[in-house]
């Protein structure tokens, strides 16, 4: 094998794109040829440093909301096929039961997705510039800055002095919907707290749960739904909401 | 124009959403890299999805990412033969360009010092730099993680010529970031 048909072939090595022949060919040229060999190191290096940096985009906000616009709208009621896996369930319990029993799956389904969402709209955040579109430690800068981009705005409570510094706010995209999310950091570690707005006035209860290795604690209060989202433990994250739910009831009473 | 009754089917619009979604943020990214100009790309990001939506009944796969950026890749060309005229028109080389290899961006003695690491900024500029259609199928590889397969498919050339764009632009591309090195040093 020349040093010419080599330097094309060690791509096709280091994308493991070559069967078994070629690449023992291509290996044992480079195993003898100093220049083949270093270039392809090189080579590896560049291609790792480059999977190791940021070289991705994230797509507009105002682009995902003009794509979803120019789609047939999503039917508030959920999916047939999730109403027949709920029926089928019910199938050996009565008619009434079946429909609390459907009530039930068609809630955790819708929940499951949309904390799914969640999860993917925290990991997009994540990505660098992507965190924060108003970027102040100041809740009387952040909460204004909501107004008139959303329909409801989300609280932005100060939780420095509880050990959560308040970084900034975003918009973001989850259910089909603008969202309003409002970043904190402990240490290291970024917590998005997603506010939406619900028709029920129920207080819920706060849950926690584990999704690709991120805890979520939701929670709904005063016709607003939360779901905070971060890599921290579950028990800092739990700390966290009891912190703002605690600053929130001062708040309303002060 | 005759609307499709199926154009405005739900089901249709939810099963849509859930398959090509997913993926706005890796044909964005594709389209940045491509037409270098971040309205351009978002307007060729939408114009994908709406066509993509108007053909999802045709689509039988393969996978759903390349099949996206088949078509993303020919609203960019649109894109591009609009450019031709303006005094702004991405460089392109000659036909055939690609099919002689130019071995000499690449130093007759690679380096024997480590390479240095940049910034994802540099390394954006970097590969925004290269030229088509190596920019193309280099970003295809190493951003997207297409497979030759996928990527011949996409560039509607054969599996060789995705071969000989790589190398050349992975030799470019180690060319400019030895020089970066040495500019920053």
């Amino acid at each position: 094998m020349t040093c010419e048909e080599a330097e094309v072939l060690i791509h096709a090595l280091i994308d493991g794109e070559l069967d078994a022949g070629h690449a023992r060919e291509v290996e044992a040229h480079v195993e003898g040829c100093a220049h083949c060999a270093a270039l392809m190191k090189e080579y590896q290096e560049i291609r790792q440093a480059i999977a190791e940096s940021d070289v991705r985009y994230k797509a507009p906000l105002e682009l995902r909301r003009k794509i979803e616009k120019a789609l047939p709208q999503p039917q508030a009621v959920p999916s047939r096929r999730s109403v027949l896996r709920g029926f089928a369930m019910g199938s050996a319990v009565s008619a009434m039961a079946a429909t609390g029993l459907v009530a039930i799956v068609l809630r955790n389904d819708d929940e499951q997705r949309i904390e799914n969402e969640v999860v993917s709209a925290h990991l997009r955040s994540l990505q660098a510039g992507h965190l924060i579109d108003v970027v102040s430690t100041d809740q009387h800068t952040v909460k204004p800055w909501f107004n008139g981009k959303l329909d409801v705005s989300p609280p932005v409570i100060d939780l420095t002095a509880q050990g959560f510094t308040l970084i900034g706010g975003r918009l973001d995209y989850v259910n089909a919907r603008e969202i309003g999310a409002v970043v904190y950091k402990r240490r290291q570690h970024v917590i998005n707290l997603f506010v939406a707005q619900t028709a029920s006035t129920e207080r819920k209860t706060a849950k926690i749960s584990t999704l690709q290795g991120f805890n979520i604690r939701r929670w709904s209060d005063r016709g607003l739904n939360y779901w905070a989202v971060s890599d921290l433990g579950a028990d800092e994250l739990t700390e966290f909401g009891d912190k703002f739910e605690s600053a929130m009831r001062a708040n309303k009473e002060g | 124009m005759v609307v499709n009754a199926s154009q405005d089917d739900p089901e249709k619009a939810r099963r849509f959403r859930e398959a090509a979604l997913p993926y706005l943020d890796d044909a964005y990214t594709l389209a940045r890299y491509l037409l270098r100009d971040a309205a351009d790309a978002e307007d060729a990001v939408q114009e994908c999805y709406l066509r993509a939506y108007k053909h999802f009944d045709s689509y039988r796969g393969p996978a759903m990412k390349p099949w996206l950026f088949a078509i993303l890749r020919n609203v960019c060309r649109a894109e591009y033969a609009r450019r031709k005229t303006a005094p702004t028109a991405v460089e392109e080389l000659p036909e055939g360009g690609d099919q002689t290899p130019m071995w000499n961006e690449a130093p007759e003695t690679p380096e024997k010092q480590l390479l240095r690491r940049f910034d994802g900024d540099t390394v954006r500029k970097l590969v925004a730099a290269l030229a088509e259609p190596f920019r193309e199928t280099f970003v295809l590889r190493e951003i997207q993680n297409l497979s030759y397969r996928e990527i011949a498919d996409v560039a509607a050339v054969p599996v060789g010529t995705v071969m000989s764009r790589l190398a050349r632009a992975r030799a470019m591309l180690r060319s400019a970031w030895l020089a970066e090195q040495e500019h920053v040093k």
